[in-house]
């Protein structure tokens, strides 16, 4: 039977989505995770660019073949190039 | 010295919990430990039954936490077999709030005293029974079937049992089938472990012997001929510090496999 069909082992897609699913959920569980890229991100971002701190969205999405960590950081100027 | 507590607990219900408390308390009385084993199912308790240890219930746990029994010991089951196994029943009529974490952790400190080992079977879910059954205790063991929901609810209860300062649980893989892994059409003990990411305890396969141990009431880990039987005794040599290998991944070899065995004389 195996011959015919095409799809990878049952077992492949459990593992795929256990790891998709698990992204969201560690994620949304660790209370301040998210909270807390934000800021490190805010930091080291600043050193290069003025952004506009209150506008920045971070989310972290999944989609039924991979997640992603999306970033909407609006900037105001670009620092001068640090001697 | 005070005794090990030790919480089993899995997040999702019907993946053996309650089973696998059976095991290791009769698994760790065979080896002349003391060992009481506290249901805190409260509402929905069974490990009375899959202990064949029902008609002997007088008080239950809920009776010990509002004293309405003048001292643990009188709630106490002596098992049937062992005379160093004991349990401590679920109240039937009540529910999860029946009790609080406090009153646990006073019943635990009393028993750990007495006992080499306090294991307390916990609810499925992660509310009031959970806190309940977790506060005691310092040491968990986190039981999941290789499916999809399980591991991940198993990934959940690791991560709460971390804000309850349990930092290192252990893991018991259960109901594996060798010959779905065989054909890729089961997650196999690698996959679960490069996912959750703690120590593995032991691996169980999936084994009708349990159903049947069930039936009876008595623990397949008396049973020399019950593969989960021996699976458990395995778990119960590596909780007292032996290193025990592991079963293979692919599991038992089929008949070709044991075909072969037998020409080799072994």
């Amino acid at each position: 039977m195996k011959l015919f069909r095409d799809e990878s082992p049952s077992k492949n897609q459990a593992v795929e989505r256990l790891r998709l699913i698990l992204v969201h959920d560690r994620a949304k569980v660790s209370t301040g995770l998210l909270e807390q890229l934000r800021g490190e991100i805010i930091n080291a971002i600043s050193k290069y660019v003025e952004i506009e701190e209150e506008a920045i969205e971070i989310e972290l999405n999944a989609t039924e073949s991979k997640a992603e960590l999306v970033a909407n950081i609006p900037v105001v100027k670009v620092r001068r190039a640090i001697e | 010295m005070a005794g090990r507590v030790i919480v089993v607990t899995s997040g999702k219900g019907g993946v053996g919990k309650t089973t696998t408390v059976a095991n290791i308390g009769t698994g760790l009385a065979l080896r002349h430990k003391k060992v009481v084993m506290i249901d805190a199912d409260i509402g929905l308790r069974n490990l009375d039954v899959v202990m064949g240890l029902e008609n002997r219930i007088i008080y239950d746990l809920v009776d010990v936490a509002e004293k309405t029994c003048r001292s643990i010991n009188k709630a106490l089951i002596k098992d049937k077999r062992l005379s160093n196994l004991y349990l401590l029943p679920a109240a039937q009529t009540r529910n999860k709030d029946a009790i609080s974490p406090e009153q646990m952790v006073a019943i635990v400190d009393e028993l750990k005293e007495e006992f080499d080992y306090v294991l307390v079977d916990c609810p499925a879910g992660i509310e009031r029974g959970f806190d309940n059954a977790v506060a005691a205790a310092t040491e968990a063991i986190v039981v999941t079937t290789p499916e999809v929901s399980a591991v991940r609810d198993a990934d959940r209860i690791i991560g709460l049992l971390q804000e309850k300062e349990i930092y290192e649980p252990v893991l018991i893989l259960n109901r594996l089938r060798p010959d779905m892994v065989r054909k890729g059409d089961m997650m196999d003990v690698d996959d679960i472990n490069d996912i959750l990411a703690i120590k593995l305890l032991g691996i169980v396969p999936d084994d009708e012997e349990i159903i049947i141990s069930t039936n009876k009431g008595e623990p397949a880990v008396l049973n020399n001929q019950s593969k989960a039987g021996e699976a458990f005794r395995n778990i119960v040599r590596r909780m007292e510090g032996e290193e025990v290998p592991f079963m293979s991944v692919n599991g038992e070899p089929g008949i070709f496999g044991r075909f072969l065995k037998l020409l080799n004389g072994k």
